[in-house]
Parts: C-alpha cells; sequence; structure tokens
C-alpha cells in the first residue's frame, strides 16, 4: 500500500500558520521573562529567606516538577473559575506557563548560586558592598551566566510543552494543526508541516538566545585566569554600582 | 443525575492510575531497550551510525510529544497499521522516551575514561565486548540516579496520551468533571495522584545522587 502524499493547498493556510507561530513565541516570551523573575525571586528565597518561606518555596517547586503540565494547566483553567477567579484561556495559558517554568527556574537559578564560590562573596564584601548588593552586583549576574544553558533548554521544553494550551483552544501553532486538518483532512500533512514548524523555531531560538546569552555574559565571568574584563569599569558604571573603584595611575 | 462524592472520584481516578503506571512502564522498558541499540549506535566508531542517532535526537526533543502523537495516530494507518490510541501512545513514549536516555546514557558512557576502551581493545576484545563488559558495568553505577530522575519525566509525558483518546489519569479526570462538573477537587486529586507517584522517583533520584557524590569524595 503506498500512500499519496498531498501538499497542495496548504499555502491557503499559511497565515494561520504564522499567526499560531507567533502566538506559541509569545506566550513562550512572557512566560521566560515571568517565570525567569520567579526564578530569581524564588531562588533568593530558596538560599536567603526565613525559614518558612523556604519551605513554601520548596513545596511548589516540588508540586510543580512532580505533576504533568497538562494537569496544571487543566486546574488552572477549569480549576479556578470555581473559586470565583474568572480568566481567558490566553490568561490561563500563560499563568500555567509562568508556575511551570518559575518552579524549573528556582531549581536552576539556585543551582547556579550555590555554584559561586565563597571568595567571590568575600571579595564583595571587601569592596564594602553590603548583604543585598553582594547578591545583586556579584553572586546572581555569575549564578545566572553559570546557568544559562539549563534556563535556555528549560525555555525550550516549555515552548514545546505550551503544545497542549491548543487543548484550551488557544489558537497557537499546535491549534492551527488541528484546525487545517480538520478543513481539508490531510492530517498527516498538516501535522507533518507543524511539527516541522515547531522543530525549525527550536533549533533557530537556541541558536538565537545562545548567541544573546554569549553577548550577555561577555567578559562578565570569571575565566578562572585571574584577569579583569577588559571594560570592568564602563560594566560597573552601567550595572548602577554606587561607587567604582577609581584606576590607579601607573 | 447521578451525585458524585469525593469517594467515587478518588477511586475512579485512583483505578485509572493504573493505566498510567502501565502505560509509564512500557514506555520506560520499550524506551530502555531501543535507548540501548541506539546507544550502542551513538558510541559505534563508524561515523553515520553515530549522525543517525544525533539526528533522531535531535528530532524527538525539538518537537512537542503532542505533535509526535498526533504523527503516529494518523501517520501509522498509511503504513497499514491499524491504530488503536493504546498503539500509537506506546509507540510514541517508547521512541520520545528512547531519544531522552540515549542521551543521559551517552553522558555517561564519555565519562568512563579513553583509556578502558582502549585497555579492552588491547585484551584483543571487539567493540561490542568493550561496551558489554568493560563500559557498560562503569557507566550503568552513574547513569542509574539520572534515569530514575528521568522516570518522572516519563510519567509526566504520559498525560499526554490521554489527548489522542488513551483513558489514563488525565482522560478520567477530564470525563469525571464533564459529569460531576467539580473541575477544582477533581483535578486537584489528578496532580495529587501523579504527584504521589513521582515525588518517590524525584526523592530516590536525589538519595542516589547524594550517595554517588560520597561515592566520589572517597
Amino acid at each position: 500500500m503506498t500512500y499519496a502524499f498531498d501538499f497542495s493547498g496548504f499555502g491557503l493556510y499559511a497565515g494561520m500558520l504564522v499567526r499560531g507561530a507567533a502566538v506559541t513565541l509569545g506566550l513562550t516570551a512572557l512566560s521566560t521573562v515571568l517565570g525567569g523573575l520567579v526564578g530569581i525571586g524564588g531562588a533568593s528565597i530558596a538560599v536567603a529567606g526565613p525559614k518558612w518561606a523556604r519551605w513554601v518555596v520548596a513545596s511548589y517547586v516540588e508540586l510543580i516538577r512532580n505533576t504533568p503540565f497538562i494537569v496544571q494547566l487543566f486546574f488552572v483553567f477549569f480549576g479556578l473559575p470555581s473559586l470565583g477567579i474568572h480568566i481567558d484561556e490566553i490568561q490561563a495559558a500563560i499563568l500555567a506557563m509562568t508556575v511551570n517554568l518559575g518552579a524549573y527556574a528556582i531549581e536552576i537559578v539556585r543551582a547556579g548560586i550555590d555554584s559561586i564560590s565563597r571568595g567571590q562573596v568575600q571579595a564583595a564584601q571587601a569592596l564594602g558592598l553590603h548583604g543585598r548588593q553582594v547578591f545583586r552586583y556579584v553572586v546572581l549576574p555569575q549564578a545566572i551566566a553559570n546557568v544559562f544553558p539549563a534556563l535556555l533548554s528549560q525555555v525550550l521544553i516549555v515552548m514545546l510543552g505550551s503544545a497542549v494550551v491548543s487543548q484550551i483552544s488557544v489558537p497557537d501553532l499546535t491549534y492551527a494543526a488541528n484546525f487545517i486538518q480538520s478543513r481539508n483532512f490531510r492530517s498527516f500533512e498538516s501535522y507533518l508541516i507543524i511539527t516541522a514548524t515547531y522543530l525549525l523555531m527550536s533549533i533557530v531560538l537556541r541558536q538565537i538566545l545562545n548567541r544573546f546569552g554569549r553577548g550577555l555574559f561577555a567578559g562578565r565571568v570569571a575565566r578562572g585566569n585571574g584577569s579583569a574584563p577588559r571594560n570592568w569599569r564602563r560594566r560597573l558604571v552601567w550595572r548602577g554600582a554606587r561607587t567604582v573603584p577609581t584606576e590607579r595611575s601607573s | 443525575m447521578i451525585e458524585f462524592t469525593l469517594w467515587d472520584i478518588g477511586r475512579n481516578l485512583l483505578l485509572a492510575a493504573r493505566w498510567t503506571v502501565l502505560l509509564s512502564l512500557i514506555a520506560f522498558v520499550g524506551g530502555g531497550v531501543v535507548g540501548l541499540l541506539l546507544l550502542a549506535m551513538r558510541v559505534s566508531p563508524i561515523a553515520w551510525l553515530r549522525r543517525i542517532v544525533v539526528l533522531y535526537v535531535e528530532v524527538f526533543q525539538g518537537t512537542p510529544l503532542l505533535m509526535q502523537l498526533f504523527l503516529a495516530f494518523f501517520g501509522l494507518p498509511l503504513l497499514g497499521v491499524d491504530v488503536s490510541p493504546w498503539v500509537a501512545a506506546t509507540v510514541t513514549l517508547t521512541l520520545y522516551t528512547s531519544a531522552y536516555l540515549v542521551d543521559i546514557w551517552r553522558g555517561c558512557v564519555e565519562a568512563v575514561p579513553r583509556g578502558q576502551w582502549a585497555a579492552g581493545a588491547s585484551l584483543g576484545m571487539t567493540f561490542g565486548q568493550q561496551l558489554r563488559y568493560i563500559v557498560w558495568p562503569q557507566a550503568l553505577k552513574i547513569a542509574v540516579a539520572p534515569t530514575v530522575g528521568f522516570l518522572v519525566q516519563v510519567v509526566k509525558s504520559t498525560a499526554l496520551a490521554s489527548i489522542i483518546g488513551f483513558t489514563e489519569l488525565t482522560k478520567t479526570g477530564t470525563m469525571i468533571t464533564n459529569a460531576a462538573f467539580r473541575p477544582f477537587p477533581i483535578y486537584g486529586m489528578v496532580a495529587m495522584i501523579y504527584f504521589a507517584m513521582c515525588f518517590p522517583l524525584t526523592w530516590y533520584a536525589r538519595v542516589l545522587e547524594k550517595r554517588q557524590k560520597v561515592g566520589q569524595h572517597r
């Protein structure tokens, strides 16, 4: 038995595919930013917060990491309205994705913080930075730079996982696939095209974010050779350190 | 209209959880077997064999599992295979699991010093024998903790099989919700049952990891 592939007539749905991809990327971008903030906030509590707050963060992380995303999504979309919280499907998708990514981000950022040696903290204290400044200007940037690849993978996992938001009728890329195949009855071809689109998106996104990460953290991470990054003074000014060490005249 | 007590809901969900467990086990065992074959290819000296596996991993890790399920569900009939949600779900989850396991295990194999391979070769062992008798037993020790940790992801990914009509825990939750109109407690319970299955695995993986670290320091 041979099957004749038929990709004719898919041009009609090109606009829908592009819109779907835009929705998927938009949801991913938004939940990355929000989830990243949750990750940083949660990780700071996990390493330096009061005991009860640590316990809350730990429970949140474990609860999310040990349940499927689709159940979290359904819980948010179908469950919250019965508590009187009414949100539409897009908000539900963003909330669920943020909550999901946030939990993983906390774990990742915390691992990054643990990887920073005590010497860094002591050096910062010797420069007269107080507790919060040490964390904000010394520990956190290096921690995030160290775990950037892991964060990036998690963002891509969330993007691919977001395919299930089509189940609560968010018009994302998967929704486009379902719609197209219900119109032209070429199920396999529809899903093949959309799967290829996802693959392309994840490959391109990984490349872009990798480059972005390299640019963002260039010269900011101790490379172990003891030399300061070339533009270290400018960077300190730009990052809002109040006192910039003056250059010694040589 | 039939009234559902919480006990009714919970009991039915627990009964449905059996299928989640079964599907996870099939996916893990099947994925393990396929993953081992792929691993042998991935670390083999033949370049094109390695490249095939790299491509395989890229495709399965770079596309949504949901799409893979749909492709199997609509694509296997084109090959003349009669497809039930069972077949589509087990085949897809097996392949999906194998793509991750081969990646995890490759890291473990590469953690074994190259000298071990060379030592095996100097004893006149073939590639297969080196892998089987020298490298694999050592890699296995490192592999246990991340593999147990990955099991959590397998259990969670079976939830997607509900979308192609496989009646497991999530699908049952949806079905009961449609009949009883109490999404909050029902999905809450579904989540709790998943948690009860996954958390022990997470915890055990952590214990193994810690034990391994202690072993390394010695």
